[in-house]
């Protein structure tokens, strides 16, 4: 772990919303490539990023589709910069197939997708949650990948820099998922200076070339170190099966190995990797779990709920994917009931659901999108669930 | 006594180990990947600064084979990758090497668009009229009426003329071959190699497996034999003028080689006017 380099890191007080929120974080961060494809309302992030980026040495390119901003990013990042890139809704579904490539051939980079309610075309400019289960298991086959929920443009720049840091530590690609209202809404983001803004570099392999194979883990880890083009290595990169050395290995034992480790360096890394944050949990018979903008509006539920007299706590996810697995199923043990609202028909309750594994209840509060709940919505759930 | 073994001197820039490839016999990728090696080896370019990126398909696996940083990326995708590699990495010489229909169906939009900002990238597209690795159906380059596994009557759709729609969308370099012409594919390919801005090289090939049987044209030498009576050298032609008809002359050449200011040129150009000393250049990562 180093520091951000102070050229780009704008140190002090700003008046930013979560879009633009994000692109600061990316600057601290590192990123000096993003590749981008105009959608509401995520393009904030990359106007922003290109009216900055001429001013500390980076490079943005407007692609001609998500498609082909989504493997621009790829080649950036394996070109050896900080990569991101940035959508919404349908484009994230466009972005699918390349968030797999990203996987199988573990190349750090971000992606922010500000969510808007669909399916399809759906409401451009107004917000959901309806994009998570879709950063989990929009690309085919089997693979884990890395995602943050900010609630407010502070955490939009905090969870940015977080994410670049982790894209690099796990060489996964991660995603900062913020709502459409997370994204537009404005508020104080206190930017520290650089010195005081950990970053993780990327880790370039110092053995020779013929001695070094790009994915073989690195000793003791999961994760193997980086090349770029150019430093002798001569490496190969494939979307296929393959082998250490990166060559295509069409057997079922190439394809446990590598398929299994790349589970497994985030599974098996997942203590190091959940983050959340939680309130009232010492006395909760009820626990709302919630993320992004919902765990704004679930406070107000909660705290009209304890004035009542109910023991209601709050489980905030600040990392979707991994799920808090473990912290859910102590808290099932101890709790009545999981209330989760949510800008969708029910994603991440699902998820409540089945790690509860019927301990406890687990009530879900859906919602179509477009707006957010009305706090009393939430507050009938608590009331019925501590029932 | 047995004499001295040779190594091919081409041999250097295979992935050895990978031996032998998965294309079948009288196919002419590999014979396009020989050219370039010999391109390689006459240009004495640094070749720790030659990426190759490719598609998916039969010729999507050449990046497998090269012994040089390469990428095996996704179907149609291989030129935006290679713009964001090359736009990361303007230290590197970035060689776009795929088939006609991962760069002319799904990766169209791709190409028409690179051709049009002039990004400084190689394109080596491979044309044997047919989508090989998944068994032979119709792609945007098989002339009417030829059968495809997709097209069982004879295809019917208008062909493209690749030459024509990269110099039309601004390509600065355009040329077209047969895998017959491994001299003059080599010699073409040497000089594109040392050219900036978006260069283009179609390279008709055979693909005797599918295309040829499937047509009743014999095999891969049958082929070649064709293309050597039908090509028509035609420097400098009007691209309007080379498009393809089924068993018909078959234009080749260098049909355009003009200059234009590359996408990094027109991006530092347009960023260094409007911002004068408040512009911070991009520096390669590759640099430090």
């Amino acid at each position: 772990m180093s520091n951000a380099s102070s050229p780009g890191v704008l140190t002090g007080s700003h008046y930013l919303d979560g879009d633009h929120a994000c692109s600061e974080g990316a600057i601290a961060a590192g990123c000096r490539f993003a590749a981008g494809y105009p959608i509401t309302p995520s393009t904030e992030v990359v106007e922003r990023i290109a009216q900055r980026f001429p001013q500390v040495g980076g490079r943005f390119l407007q692609f001609e589709d998500e498609l082909a901003a989504s493997i621009a990013l790829l080649g950036g990042a394996w070109g050896g910069a900080k990569a991101l890139t940035v959508t919404s809704g349908p484009g994230f579904s466009l972005m699918m197939e390349h968030l797999g490539y990203a996987a199988i051939t573990e190349t750090p980079c971000v992606y922010v997708d500000v969510q808007r309610a669909g399916p399809s075309t759906g409401l451009p400019t107004q917000p959901a949650q309806g994009d998570m289960m879709q950063a989990r298991f929009g690309s085919h086959g089997d693979y884990r990948i890395i995602a943050l929920c900010p609630n407010s443009p502070q955490e939009c720049f905090d969870l940015t820099v977080e994410a670049f840091n982790l894209a690099e530590e796990f060489r996964v690609p991660v995603l900062v998922m913020l709502d459409e209202v997370v994204g537009h809404m404005t508020e104080k983001v206190v930017i520290p200076s650089a010195e005081r803004i950990p970053v993780t570099p990327r880790k370039f392999t110092k053995k020779t070339p013929g001695t070094f194979k790009l994915f073989e883990p690195a000793e003791g880890t999961l994760v193997p170190e980086m090349a770029m083009p150019g430093q002798g290595h001569r490496i190969h990169v494939t979307g296929l099966t393959h082998d250490e050395r990166g060559y295509p290995a069409m057997t079922v034992a190439a394809q446990e190995k590598m398929q299994r480790r790349l589970f497994d360096k985030i599974v098996l890394n997942a203590d190091r990797i959940v983050r959340w944050e939680e309130k009232h949990l010492d006395d909760a018979e009820v626990v709302v779990v919630s993320y992004g903008i919902t765990s704004r509006i679930a406070e107000k539920a909660i705290q009209a709920a304890r004035d009542q007299g109910v023991k209601v706590g709050s489980f905030r996810l600040i990392t979707a994917w991994p799920f808090p697995e473990k912290q859910i199923i102590e808290l099932s043990r101890k709790v009545k009931a999981f209330v989760v609202p949510e800008l969708n028909m029910g994603q991440m309750m699902l998820e409540v659901e089945r790690i509860a594994g019927g301990r406890c209840k687990t009530v879900g509060v859906p919602h179509v999108g477009g707006t957010v709940h009305n706090p009393e919505v939430i507050l009938n759930a608590i009331l019925e669930a501590v029932r | 006594m047995s004499a001295p073994v040779r190594e091919n001197p081409v041999d250097k820039y295979l992935r050895k180990e990978r031996m032998p490839s998965i294309w079948c016999p009288g196919c002419g990728i590999g014979t396009t990947v020989n050219c370039f090696t010999r391109a390689l080896d006459a240009s004495g370019f640094d070749l720790e600064k030659v990426a190759v990126v490719s598609g998916i398909g039969c010729t999507g696996r050449v990046a497998g084979y090269l012994k040089l940083d390469s990428f095996h990326t996704t179907h149609g995708r291989a030129i935006p990758f290679a713009t964001g590699l090359k736009l990361a990495r303007p230290d590197l010489n970035v060689v776009v090497y795929s088939g006609d229909g991962d760069l002319s169906a799904i990766g169209g939009n791709h190409l028409i668009h690179a051709a049009r900002r002039n990004a400084d990238l190689l394109v080596v597209c491979v044309n044997n009229f047919t989508y090989g690795m998944t068994g032979g159906q119709v792609t945007p380059t098989t002339p009417n009426p030829a059968i495809a596994s997709t097209t069982p009557y004879g295809a019917y759709e208008q062909s493209f003329n690749l030459p024509h729609l990269v110099a039309s969308c601004g390509g600065v370099f355009v040329a077209r071959w047969t895998a017959y012409h491994v001299r003059q594919i080599a010699k073409t390919m040497g000089e594109a190699l040392s050219k900036k801005g978006f260069r283009f090289i179609e390279i008709i090939a055979p693909c005797p497996t599918l295309y040829l049987r499937r047509n009743k044209l014999g095999e891969g030498l049958d082929e070649m034999k064709f293309y050597q009576e039908k090509s028509v050298v035609m420097n400098g032609a009007d691209t309007r003028e080379v498009g393809l008809d089924f068993r018909d002359e078959i234009p080749v050449g260098k049909f355009v080689d003009i200059e234009r200011p590359t996408l990094e040129e027109a991006m530092e150009a347009r960023l260094s006017k409007a911002l004068g000393t408040k512009y911070v250049p991009y520096t390669s990562p590759g640099k430090a």
